[in-house]
């Protein structure tokens, strides 16, 4: 078994064929979309992939060291940065192939018009841990 | 026969209720108190484990027996501290009195200033409460080694203190609020344990914040089941099913906050208590008496000062006086409060300016700071979107 990140975005990833900000789609179409992501949960418990999934609040500081006895310097959010975290998903798969798989169902979560959104998700492996066995 | 099937019937919760007292005999008899309580927990385990086969005929008495057991042999593993053992040893019985003052010392102990609100809140759920690490960790989703750091450094932090004058009541009243406000995740149900742990308060302690806040969460707790929908979503109260309120809680609630109140000794808890007891009084929403609820909140900013109680009379101003009203009460708050775009949203949708409540939802459910709020704020500003399309 390996483990996938399957990363999502607010900004950064390049734009879903479908679209459209979730505040004008129907109201049962935000319904929809909203149950699919849970069913998409439970059925990776079912199947003993699922490892953890959270979500992130749209803004964020960035924080760094500034010295010795000197508080740390924050900055932003930056409304112009590029790239944004939405929130992830980790999975725990046979396969590469199987994170591709899921990934791309998970992508297909309906939107606007009832229609898959089409997301652009980032699919990262874990590093592993070494092998107990080499010859 | 009869007997033996009678007394294994104690299952996991009934148990619990048990180690607060149990504690306080071991700490009676000079036990220290962290020492004590992992006895108690060695003890639990103990009891889980024997229990089914062959259960006691006292469980009080044999849970201090095995934890009294468990703990000399840690006392004695500890060449250090043998001349502890002698004086423990020595202590006297405790007189059973003296049960319900143990369990009270503990709350005060457990909630002492000098721990963090999340210390506290841990210590007080394995001491009072008697879960376990595994059991508090799930319910707060962190790693259970790093629960237990929590739990073990709490017990270093309050080791020096002694409890020579009662403690500040409400320093507990703030953990079990907190503990009730986790709500639930897990097979731990921790808004259900902190009703438990307050009503065992209030068994304990004549006080009038005692009762108000188990007024409180029982009449919060009745509403449970109507506010969420059966896909998980939030339903406002203004939506609920009425018919889902537990009527059983909402009369133990009236019945508790009435008998505080009589008392003329008005606290927070009291006055969030009578909010929460006039909307359960209410059988549709239109016969919410708002005039009413304004009054109450008007006496929470007053005991409080604070910002949220104003942001939520503003709210309850616009129901009683008109959305208008409301939205001048509001402006003189400070945006950046939480939830303060969320009301202005709601107050905006009822004075009928849709197309600003929308905008309004849209950006209130891009700063919500959890997920059902998110999803009930965008689904708002939906529905508002496709009204003023079909209007179009």
């Amino acid at each position: 078994m390996a483990k996938y990140l399957l990363l999502k975005h607010y900004r950064g990833a390049p734009a879903p064929v479908n679209n459209v900000p979730m505040d004008q789609w129907e109201p049962d179409e935000v319904s929809a979309h909203i149950q699919f992501m849970r069913d998409f949960a439970d059925r990776l418990e079912e199947s003993g992939e699922f490892v953890d999934a959270q979500a992130l609040v749209p803004e964020g500081t960035w924080v760094r060291y500034d010295g010795e006895g000197r508080p740390p310097v924050t900055d932003g959010p930056f409304a112009e940065t590029k790239d944004l975290i939405a929130g992830w998903m980790v999975i725990d798969v046979e396969s590469y192939d199987r994170a591709l798989e899921l990934a791309g169902q998970l992508s297909a979560a309906p939107g606007a018009g009832g229609l898959p959104i089409h997301e652009w998700l980032e699919v990262r492996p874990f590093y592993g841990e070494p092998p107990s066995t080499t010859d | 026969m009869l007997d033996r099937v009678a007394e294994s019937q104690w299952d996991e919760p009934q148990l619990r209720t048990l180690v607060p007292a149990v504690i306080g005999v071991l700490v009676r008899r000079g036990a220290e108190f962290a020492a004590a309580e992992d006895a108690v927990q060695d003890a639990l385990v103990e009891a889980v484990r024997v229990w089914p086969d062959a259960p006691p005929r006292d469980p009080q008495g044999w849970l201090i027996t095995v934890a009294w057991r468990r703990y000399l042999d840690a006392v004695r593993s500890e060449s250090s501290r043998r001349h502890r053992e002698v004086r423990v040893e020595a202590e006297p019985e405790p007189a059973p009195g003296e049960a319900a003052d143990d369990t009270l010392r503990l709350y005060f102990l457990c909630a002492h200033p000098s721990l963090t609100p999340a210390s506290a809140v841990a210590l007080t759920l394995r001491a009072v409460g008697g879960l376990t690490t595994r059991q508090i960790a799930h319910a707060y989703l962190v790693p259970e080694a790093t629960m237990a750091q929590r739990i073990s450094r709490a017990k270093r932090t309050i080791s020096e203190v002694r409890l020579t004058e009662p403690g500040d009541v409400t320093t507990v009243l703030r953990v079990l609020y907190l503990v009730f406000n986790e709500g639930h995740s897990g097979d731990i149900d921790l808004a259900a344990e902190a009703i438990r742990l307050t009503r065992q308060l209030a068994a304990g302690i004549e006080d009038d914040e005692v009762a108000g806040l188990l007024a409180l969460m029982l009449l919060h707790h009745a509403r449970r089941p109507a506010r969420t929908g059966t896909d998980g979503r939030l339903v406002p109260l203004a939506e609920q099913d009425r018919s889902l309120w537990d009527t059983r809680l909402i009369a133990e609630g009236v019945e508790v906050l009435q008998n505080a109140l009589a008392h003329d000794r008005l606290g927070e808890f009291q006055a969030q208590a009578a909010i929460a007891a006039l909307h359960a009084d209410a059988q549709t929403v239109e016969d919410t008496d708002w005039v009413q609820i304004v009054e109450w909140y008007d006496e929470l900013v007053r005991l409080t000062d604070s910002p949220v109680a104003r942001l939520n009379r503003a709210v309850a101003v616009g129901e009683a006086d008109g959305p208008r009203a409301g939205l001048a009460a509001l402006s003189e708050l400070n945006p950046g409060l939480p939830r303060y775009t969320a009301a202005a949203a709601y107050l905006h949708e009822r004075a009928g300016d849709r197309a600003m409540a929308a905008r309004l939802y849209a950006q209130a459910a891009a700063v919500a700071t959890n997920l059902p709020e998110r999803d009930h704020l965008t689904r708002r500003a939906a529905q508002l979107n496709a009204q003023l399309r079909d209007a179009l």
